[in-house]
């Protein structure tokens, strides 16, 4: 180990202390979600998972309804967005890179200002608007230019014009040169992609309070229930329940996005 | 693939995202303008709304809490990304993991956090009391979502100043340094510049982010009045469409514009790079 310097230490106290600060809430609430009472304390009152089981029975119906949204959105997302970014990265010129900054916007403006222009828009479609299929549209609107954006960039870096030149050379038709040439060259971008879609979707609370029905209330939307009206321990749970769910994503995620090989130092930099 | 057929193709596969785009993204926008200038002051109701004194003071307000908080976040997150990307120790991945975890809670996951931390039955308050103080509590105010904020914008800047960091040329700076260059002198003249255009697209997205949250604010308290939650609370309380119109646009143009600087920064900074 090389000499540190006072630099080091200080910047190594900061580090730990920004880390204490987001860390410590996340480890609060996971253990006051466990704890019997968190007014007497977890020593004194002991460990339960009478809370847990209380807001699975409470806000199961939302917990799986924003899974089946997260994977309805991860399905139109691969559906709609994949070919997309493919014909985005194949036509030129101006009017794709407009088509590209226009399909961004969705990301640009806050979700609530989105959220009421689509309640405004389609408050006569009670059918739909009732719905669940209106949140997802919401979510698919939201996160479709992260699938596009993925797989774009992974496009972008692979040379995917030359491949596929190779391809139709050897008499491939379009068909078999998007799914045996085209796909299987993104899927990095692909899986990026669809994490996020999911991790998004699970996790989206900004559109989905405005778009959201008594009936067609999601994970989030429960949440911000039991942080107003339940008493702490329940709200501690419910977030338990949430970090379960969207913690495993965002670590393959963080595996994934990380780049492969950091650059080695050859000296301290102080 | 400028043949004919090859831009039908391409064209072909646009359309879905295109109908999308269009379905739930232009119409409801235009139908929010027009519905904006229904109200009873017509379009002249635009001009109210945007007028009126409390709409102002909550974008000023707005406007002052996203700043604070992205210079804030800039700092606490910038240095200690910088240090991560350059130094190897051990601990080191599981302080990466921490600080880049809440990358995607929700806004009322984190208003729950600053609960935790400020709130009534907080962390903060238990420390003080029993260090002889008053129990300091102030979840639920602009510190509290200032709080909520830099939280929730720490990791995206830790992220992208580490990814920047790595891709700086280590001979530039040893260059300075057998110039003769002080090590504040290298960070200020080789350093900053290097990672300038990753602050800046953190910090565009970090403005952008706090200007237009609302699930913290809403968890928070609902008297706390940043622009979305005077946005809410027209629409569902107030049923004034136009103000909620109005000052939704408005958002949106802040927040567009803040995202396009992010975006054209960060071309920059890989044409650098490249």
């Amino acid at each position: 180990m090389r000499n540190r310097t006072l630099g080091f230490w200080l910047q190594l106290a900061l580090t730990l202390a920004v880390s204490a600060f987001l860390g410590v809430p996340i480890l609060q609430s996971m253990l006051a979600g466990v704890t019997r009472n968190i007014f007497t304390g977890v020593w004194k009152s002991g460990l339960t998972l009478d809370w847990v089981g209380q807001v699975l029975t409470l806000y199961w119906p939302a917990i799986l309804l924003s899974i089946e949204i997260a994977l309805g959105c991860l399905v139109a997302t691969l559906l709609v967005g994949v070919p997309a970014a493919y014909g985005l990265a194949r036509a030129p010129g101006r009017l794709a890179r407009l088509a590209e900054e226009a399909l961004v916007l969705p990301v640009a403006v806050p979700g609530l200002a989105l959220a009421l222009a689509m309640v405004i828009a389609y408050n006569g479609w009670g059918g739909f608007r009732q719905s669940a299929w209106f949140i997802l549209a919401g979510h698919v609107l939201f996160t479709l230019p992260f699938m596009v954006r993925a797989v774009l960039a992974v496009m972008a870096s692979s040379d995917l014009a030359t491949l596929e030149e190779g391809a139709a050379s050897l008499g491939a038709g379009f068909f078999r040169r998007f799914f045996d040439v085209v796909l299987p060259n993104c899927r990095s971008g692909i899986l990026a992609g669809a994490l996020t879609v999911v991790t998004l979707s699970i996790g989206e609370f900004n559109l989905t309070w405005l778009l959201h029905t008594p009936l067609t209330k999601t994970l989030p939307v429960g949440l911000a229930d039991a942080y107003a009206s339940l008493r702490l321990e329940i709200g501690s749970a419910y977030t338990l329940v949430f970090f379960v769910l969207i913690v495993p994503l965002l670590v393959a995620l963080q595996l994934l996005v990380r780049p492969r090989t950091a650059k080695p130092l050859s000296q301290d930099p102080s | 693939m400028t043949s004919p057929r090859g831009r039908m193709i391409a064209g072909l596969m646009i359309l879905p995202a295109a109908l999308v785009f269009l379905a739930f993204f232009v119409l409801p926008l235009v139908r929010l303008v027009i519905a904006g200038g229904e109200g009873p002051d017509g379009w002249a109701g635009y001009g109210v709304a945007l007028a009126d004194a409390r709409h102002l003071t909550s974008l000023a307000e707005t406007l002052a809490l996203s700043i604070a908080v992205t210079l804030a976040t800039l700092v606490l997150g910038g240095i200690p990304g910088l240090f991560l990307a350059r130094n190897r120790f051990p601990g080191r991945a599981l302080l990466v993991s921490i600080l880049t975890l809440p990358l995607a809670f929700p806004g009322v996951v984190i208003g729950f956090m600053v609960i935790l931390l400020a709130g009534r039955q907080g962390l903060i308050g238990q420390v003080s009391q029993l260090l002889g103080g008053d129990r300091i509590v102030f979840a639920y105010s602009m510190a509290g979502l200032f709080l909520g904020y830099v939280y929730f914008s720490i990791p995206r800047v830790v992220l992208t100043v580490m990814a920047s960091a790595e891709k700086l040329d280590p001979q530039l700076e040893e260059a300075a340094r057998s110039l003769g260059a002080r090590p504040w002198r290298v960070f200020r003249d080789v350093v900053l510049p290097g990672l300038k255009p990753a602050l800046i697209s953190a910090g565009a997205i970090t403005f952008a982010t706090s200007m237009g949250a609302f699930g913290t604010a809403f968890t928070l308290a609902t008297r706390i009045d940043v622009l979305p939650m005077v946005i809410y609370t027209e629409f569902t309380l107030g049923v004034n469409l136009a103000a909620a119109a109005g000052l939704s646009l408005l958002l949106g143009a802040v927040t567009w514009a803040a995202l396009a600087l992010a975006r054209s920064a960060a071309g920059a900074g890989v044409a650098a790079a490249g």
